[in-house]
């Protein structure tokens, strides 16, 4: 007989959310370590950029319009602009790379 | 509760680029869950109670496969044990008298989107402001799924490969403005990249599943950072 779909959803949440919510309510304190503050101050830079390249140069229909958009997020987001704009730019970039290409 | 709402207002408004990225993506997955064989409403179902999109993909193969329940529970560990490392991240920008209820709701919304997010805040990270990208967030992915399973050409492949984007140009858009200002963050981001660009094309490396290619990168590469560059308590509050 076929295992039912919905235990399988069912296993699949309560394992997701354990490990989600684990961390949050045994952290409680204040870390003090220095270095372990440190270490927790640059994972997100790591864990975005390692996200984030070399996946966005296959994400789209076309390797270039992959390569226009990170570069156009990059300059913009050094220019300052907001999440929304930048992410938003980088869409229409792709958008318009791949009606040309 | 007037500072909450706005809290919860502006987690709205920076949520709307993850919704984008997040209907492109379980679009694809509804998609994907058809060909599976999976119901409507178990993939609406699915996705509103794991909201992670690699593990909801890898179950599908299992679910086909009738799998252990186990195994499932085994590979969504593996998969998903990334999102532990971002809540020991959370669990710092929250403030400390931040109560049990509040962390339980946050935890519904730790993905790589939502964390990236909450966590490039300034200074402490109000719950409502997590509550609110994830008002916007959790109905996307529902909705695309359901748009992807009803209707695999609903939505014009130009427009989802231009969707497919959005969250990557958002992980642009939270990491690089710091790295202006700080040479330490900008040779992270550099580094990370590159030898995430090595694990994808290298023998052996290559086939490190992307979950772990995280984790070890992550822990490696920040620990190393960690030790090499321990932060002083004025500049972690800056960023």
């Amino acid at each position: 007989m076929r295992p039912n779909v919905y235990m399988y959803i069912l296993v699949m949440a309560a394992v997701t959310y354990l490990i989600r919510l684990l961390p949050l309510t045994f952290i409680q304190k204040e870390i003090k370590n220095t270095t372990i503050r440190s270490f927790l101050y640059y994972v997100p830079y790591v864990t975005l950029a390692v996200m984030t390249f070399p996946a966005i140069l296959t994400a789209t229909n076309n390797q270039w319009s992959g390569v226009f958009a990170l570069i156009t997020a990059i300059f913009l987001a050094y220019k300052g602009c907001s999440l929304f704009k930048v992410s938003l730019a980088s869409c229409l970039v792709v958008f318009i790379v791949e009606l040309f290409l | 509760m007037e500072g909450n709402l706005s809290y919860w207002k502006k987690g709205i408004r920076d949520g709307i680029p993850i919704s984008l990225g997040y209907l492109a993506v379980s679009f694809t997955f509804g998609i994907a869950a058809k060909e599976a064989g999976i119901s409507v409403m178990q993939a609406i179902i699915m996705s509103a109670t794991n909201l992670t999109s690699a593990g909801q993909f890898a179950s599908l193969g299992l679910i086909n496969a009738s799998a252990g329940y186990l195994e499932m529970a085994v590979t969504q560990l593996i998969i998903n044990l990334r999102y532990s490392l971002m809540s020991c991240v959370l669990s710092q920008k929250l403030s400390r008298e931040t109560s049990f209820i509040h962390r339980f709701l946050i935890a519904i919304g730790v993905t790589d989107e939502i964390f990236g997010v909450s966590a490039h805040i300034d200074g402490k990270l109000n719950p409502y402001y997590t509550y609110g990208l994830i008002s916007v967030a959790l109905p996307g992915w529902t909705l695309g799924t359901f748009l992807g399973i009803l209707s695999g050409n609903l939505l014009p492949e130009r427009i989802l490969s231009a969707l497919s984007v959005a969250l990557y140009g958002m992980f642009i858009a939270v990491i690089i403005p710091p790295a202006r200002h700080n040479r330490i963050i900008a040779g992270i981001i550099i580094v990370s990249m590159f030898f995430s660009l090595m694990f994808t094309k290298l023998p052996i490396l290559m086939l490190i599943s992307p979950g772990f290619r995280i984790i070890i990168l992550t822990v490696v590469i920040a620990g190393l950072a960690a030790i090499l560059f321990p932060v002083k308590e004025g500049d972690m509050n800056e960023t």
